[in-house]
């Protein structure tokens, strides 16, 4: 009796440790790639301009929105214990450590993945992919490598950019809403932050852009069947990468901040 | 050096429990055209995909010019896959690239070559499959269907490979573009002097293209020989095949209605 039972929770744990091992050959190849040569710079340049530059405008939106929706949240918490003058604080620290590259990571996840798992899926059921063999042209290299380097190399920066427009998004509510002197709440912000702040949000701001990138062109390399076998993968990429930048965010926290 | 450009042996391959290939045995003569006829589904896509190193064999051997090229490491492969063209049964063509960028790909990506002289040689080789220089600047969503085959022929060639593999190459077209498209064919394997190994079902482009013919069926080659001999060579199977018939030894797993 218990066989029936237990035979599709092993296939099941069998086929999750398959897929495991898969997307960790994946990414050995995909790294070993990105190290050694031939490299392709257009290409990596190509798709900076397309993850960093194209990204701007969603990631400026949400920075500033949450900044703002910050400054309200914590000014009703705050003001119960008169303690207004930690805003600036709260809201540099909140959108440096965490909020700035998660937000980034998962919207990134969102516009970018989503279209690399599509591309990539497509140029794979149209036979583009077997057609770059046939040409001599490594796969990996030509389509992979690109992604993953311009997307650990942007990521950082738009986070960085999205620091920026958060604080300021605080800065004028505070400002014009809450009635914060303007110098105050500039210099409450510099002198509070510390190094580590920004280094650990910009250390995470990599490892998303790694991840978005790698679930991206992994899903979208693996796909199989057609229209429903790309947009399966469009979707596996944005759940895969939403879960692992959440995940890696756990991790990267406990090793910058754990006491 | 051996005459066999192309030499298969006892090849196999499966899909789960769908087995593909079944012992496969092909030659293919130095300088020749050889065409492989069969039905849908008879494993004429995996044989080519095989012989091209994009899928692995199961077992079996594929050697070009006399060389072993199952379980090659991944350096070696590249090496060879420097003797074929290919073209594709759907041109295959990358849509976010100019034609012309897609018939000199191989040149600058695989070769390195650069831009300006690659440009040049597409362009030459656009001139070469009836296509002026204007299409070279368009997309290929631009294009055709048999402008796109057109173009995915000029990019197999564009490299002068020393085999080029074709998959369906008239499907989807009409008989005059067809045509258009056989003639291409031999003429650029001609100028070339290359070695060409096709696959398709269309007996009209059979006919066109072919020096000698094979034909495929369950996964095994059942019958090959001279291509002009293939109306008169007393096989039931490649008969009923060539003159389409529902009725004779190969059957439709159809159910009555």
């Amino acid at each position: 009796m218990s066989v029936p039972v237990l035979q599709p929770i092993g296939r099941t744990f069998l086929s999750s440790l398959e897929a495991i091992g898969r997307l960790a050959l994946f990414t050995l190849r995909a790294v070993l790639h990105c190290v050694t040569p031939p490299f392709y710079p257009r290409l990596i340049f190509k798709q900076m301009i397309e993850i960093g530059y194209y990204s701007l405008p969603v990631i400026g939106m949400t920075a500033i929105f949450t900044g703002m929706v910050l400054v309200l949240q914590t000014y009703v918490a705050v003001s119960r214990l008169n303690a207004e003058s930690t805003i600036p604080y709260v809201v540099v620290i909140s959108l440096t450590r965490e909020l700035g590259p998660v937000l980034a990571g998962l919207m990134l996840a969102g516009r970018v993945g989503a279209a690399m798992a599509a591309e990539i899926g497509t140029m794979r059921v149209t036979e583009q992919i077997d057609a770059l063999r046939t040409l001599s042209t490594n796969p990996f290299k030509y389509l992979i490598a690109p992604r993953l380097i311009a997307a650990v190399l942007m990521l950082p920066v738009l986070v960085g950019i999205a620091d920026i427009i958060g604080v300021f998004g605080g800065y004028l509510v505070s400002v014009f809403k809450l009635d914060f002197s303007p110098s105050i709440y500039l210099k409450n912000t510099v002198d509070f932050v510390e190094t580590i702040d920004i280094v650990s949000g910009l250390v995470k701001a990599a490892a998303f852009g790694f991840i978005v990138a790698l679930m991206g062109t992994y899903n979208g390399f693996e796909s199989r069947g057609g229209a429903q076998g790309v947009g399966k993968a469009t979707t596996d990429a944005v759940v895969g990468a939403s879960i692992l930048i959440l995940a890696a965010n756990f991790i990267i926290t406990g090793i910058f901040f754990s006491r | 050096m051996s005459d066999l450009k192309i030499k298969v042996r006892g090849l196999k391959k499966a899909f789960g429990p769908k087995q593909v290939l079944n012992g496969v045995d092909l030659d293919v003569p130095r300088g020749q055209s050889l065409v492989v006829i069969g039905g849908s589904g008879s494993g004429k896509s995996v044989l080519i995909k095989c012989i091209l190193g994009l899928v692995e064999p199961d077992a079996g051997s594929i050697e070009i010019d006399g060389e072993e090229t199952v379980g090659i490491p991944a350096a070696k492969r590249e090496e060879i896959m420097r003797k074929f063209g290919m073209l594709f049964q759907g041109a295959a063509l990358f849509d976010s690239l100019p034609v012309w960028e897609n018939v000199g790909f191989g040149l600058i990506a695989g070769r390195g070559m650069n831009r300006k002289a690659a440009k040049e040689v597409a362009l030459r080789k656009l001139a070469a499959v009836g296509l002026g220089p204007e299409v070279g600047e368009l997309v290929p969503s631009e294009l055709s269907g048999g402008m796109q085959k057109r173009v995915a022929l000029a990019r197999a060639i564009a490299a002068e490979p020393e085999i080029i593999f074709f998959d369906e190459p008239t499907t989807g077209l009409d008989p005059i573009m067809a045509q258009v498209i056989n003639e291409l064919i031999v003429k650029c394997v001609k100028s070339l002097g290359a070695t060409a190994l096709s696959i398709t079902h269309d007996m009209h482009s059979l006919r066109a293209i072919a020096d000698r013919a094979a034909m495929i069926y369950e996964g095994r080659i059942i019958w090959s020989g001279d291509a002009r001999e293939i109306d008169r060579c007393g096989n039931d199977f490649v008969d009923q095949f060539v003159q389409g018939r529902a009725e004779g030894p190969i059957r439709m797993p159809v159910r009555p209605l």
